[in-house]
C-alpha cells in the first residue's frame, strides 16, 4: 500500500478508497460480531422499556457496531436549554435559493439516467401537527448502481454520466414537498468486512426554529439489509426506525411512467409562540 | 393557534455521512458578509474527535442575528449577493479539520443579553445532529448574567465562549469527545 493510500484510508476509513485491496483493520470484525453487538444493545433496550425505561426516539450517538462513532460522541449529557432569541428563529428559503426544477433528479443533464424512476413525496410537520411551510428541503443519494458523485466515492460501480443525485425544493403551503428521483442501490462499505448499506436517500431539513434543524435519511420499505446496519439500527426502538422508511404508495405511481413512495417527516417541537402565525400569513 | 392538539412523535436524525460534499456546500456558503464589508470578522477553529484528531468530514452552520441584534427573515442564503445578511452559513471542514466563515460579531437580541451565534455540528460518525452556542467574549457582566452559561461548571462555561484574537477574529474550537469536551445542547420538545 503506498503512503498515499495508506493517508487516504486512515483519513476516510468509511469511503470505499481501493476496494480490492480491503484493509485487514477496517474490515476486521464479521457481520456475525456487529449483528451480536447491536443485538445484545437492543436487549438491553428492550429490558430497560419493560422496567419501564422512556421509548427512545432518537439514534443512540454512542453505538459502538458503527464504529465511526467511537471517538465522535460527545460522552457529557446533552445539556438541557432554554432556546432564546435566534434559536427561536429558522434562517429563510424561497424561490431565490431554489429554481423550481432541481426537485426533479432525471432532467439534470442531457440523458436519461438509469434506474428505476420514482417520486418520493410527503410533508414536513412540527412536533404539533403544524405543517412548515416555505422551507428548505435538500437530498442526495447514490445512482442506480450504488455509487455516489463524490471523489472520495471508490466503490467499483458505474457512475451515470446522466445523474447527479442531488435536489432542492421549498415546501408547499401544507408543508408538501416531492422528489423525481432514481431507486438508489445498497453500497458497500468498511464498517466491518462486507458491510453493505441499504439503499437510501438522505434528507436535510429546517423547521420554523433552529432547533428542528436536522439531517436523516429515508430509506425503502422491505430492505433486507435492515437488520444488518449498524446506522440504521443505532435507532434501538422499532416504531422509531420504522419512521425512517417510506411507504410504497400506488396513488403517487403513475402510468407509464414512475412508481411511487410516501415519507412524512416530523420536526421536533416548535418552541415558538405561535400567535404571530397569523401575521405571517 | 395550534392546528392539532396531537403531538406526533418526531423523525429520528441519521449521520450525514461521508458524501454530502457534491451536495450541501455551495458557493458563499460560509460568507454570511463579503470579506470587504465593513466589521466583517473571521470566525474559525477546528473540529475533532476524542483523540484530539482533527476530523475532516464534518459540516458545521451558524445562524445569527445581524450587528444590531436583528434577526434575518431575508432569504437568499443559497444565492449570495453580497449585500443581503441572511444569518445563515454553512461550512464544510478542510482536510485538517478547520473551518473559516466570515460573518459579523451579532449585536444582542435584548438589552443586557450575552450575544450569541447558534450552531449546529454533523459529522460522519456523528449518528444526530448537535446544536451548541457560541458566546462573544466581549461582555463580561451579561456573560455572567447569562442563564445557560450560569447554569454550568466553569470548566465547561469557557466551551461556549469563543476567544478574541488580536486582529478581531474569532476562534471557536468544537471537541466532539475528551478533555474540554464542547457543551452540546439538547431543547424542550427534542
Amino acid at each position: 500500500m503506498s503512503d498515499a493510500t495508506a493517508q487516504d484510508e486512515a483519513f476516510d476509513g468509511e469511503t470505499f478508497d481501493d476496494s480490492h485491496v480491503l484493509d485487514p483493520a477496517a474490515t476486521a470484525d464479521s457481520q456475525e460480531t456487529i449483528n451480536q453487538e447491536i443485538t445484545d444493545i437492543h436487549e438491553a433496550y428492550r429490558k430497560g422499556v419493560e422496567a419501564g425505561e422512556a421509548q427512545e426516539r432518537q439514534p443512540r450517538i454512542d453505538f459502538a457496531p458503527y464504529r465511526s462513532s467511537l471517538l465522535r460522541h460527545p460522552t457529557k449529557d446533552l445539556h438541557h436549554a432554554d432556546p432564546e432569541t435566534i434559536e427561536l428563529w429558522s434562517p429563510a428559503f424561497g424561490e431565490r435559493d431554489v429554481h423550481i426544477l432541481e426537485s426533479d433528479l432525471t432532467i439534470q443533464h442531457n440523458g436519461e439516467p438509469l434506474g428505476e424512476r420514482i417520486v418520493v413525496q410527503g410533508r414536513v410537520l412540527d412536533g404539533d401537527g403544524r405543517p412548515v411551510r416555505n422551507q428548505l428541503v435538500e437530498i442526495w443519494q447514490a445512482n442506480a448502481a450504488g455509487r455516489y458523485v463524490h471523489k472520495r466515492d471508490q466503490h467499483p460501480a458505474p457512475i451515470d454520466p446522466n445523474f447527479t443525485g442531488v435536489g432542492r425544493c421549498i415546501t408547499g403551503p401544507n408543508g408538501e414537498y416531492k422528489f423525481t428521483t432514481i431507486k438508489p442501490a445498497p453500497y458497500p462499505w468498511k464498517n466491518h468486512h462486507n458491510a453493505w448499506r441499504p439503499a437510501h436517500i438522505h434528507f436535510s431539513l429546517f423547521g420554523t426554529d433552529f432547533t428542528q434543524r436536522m439531517i436523516t435519511q429515508m430509506y425503502f420499505p422491505g430492505d433486507p439489509l435492515f437488520p444488518l446496519d449498524p446506522i440504521y439500527q443505532a435507532i434501538t426502538d422499532q416504531d422509531a426506525r420504522d419512521r425512517l422508511v417510506a411507504t410504497y404508495d400506488h396513488s403517487v405511481t403513475s402510468h407509464e411512467w414512475n412508481t411511487g413512495y410516501r415519507w412524512d417527516i416530523v420536526l421536533s417541537g416548535s418552541n415558538r409562540t405561535w400567535m404571530e402565525e397569523g401575521e405571517e400569513h | 393557534m395550534s392546528e392539532s392538539t396531537t403531538k406526533l412523535v418526531a423523525t429520528p436524525g441519521q449521520t450525514i455521512g461521508p458524501f454530502y460534499g457534491f451536495a450541501l456546500p455551495y458557493e458563499k456558503d460560509s460568507q454570511l458578509v463579503h470579506r470587504a464589508h465593513t466589521g466583517s470578522i473571521r470566525l474559525h477553529g477546528v473540529v475533532t474527535d476524542g483523540n484530539g484528531s482533527p476530523i475532516p468530514d464534518s459540516m458545521l452552520e451558524i445562524w445569527q442575528a445581524d450587528e444590531r441584534g436583528e434577526i434575518s427573515r431575508e432569504t437568499g442564503s443559497l444565492v449570495r449577493d453580497d449585500h443581503t445578511f441572511t444569518g445563515f452559513g454553512r461550512v464544510a471542514v478542510d482536510n485538517v479539520g478547520h473551518y473559516t466563515f466570515t460573518t459579523v460579531n451579532p449585536g444582542a437580541t435584548e438589552q443586557g443579553k450575552a450575544p450569541f451565534i447558534s450552531m449546529v455540528v454533523f459529522a460522519r460518525g456523528l449518528l444526530n445532529r448537535l446544536f451548541t452556542r457560541i458566546y462573544l467574549p466581549e461582555d463580561t457582566e451579561a456573560l455572567a448574567n447569562d442563564p445557560l452559561l450560569s447554569s454550568l461548571p466553569e470548566e465547561r462555561r469557557k466551551t461556549l465562549i469563543a476567544e478574541r484574537e488580536p486582529n478581531g477574529d474569532l476562534r471557536f474550537d468544537i471537541r466532539l469527545q475528551g478533555e474540554g469536551e464542547t457543551v452540546f445542547l439538547t431543547y424542550p420538545g427534542i
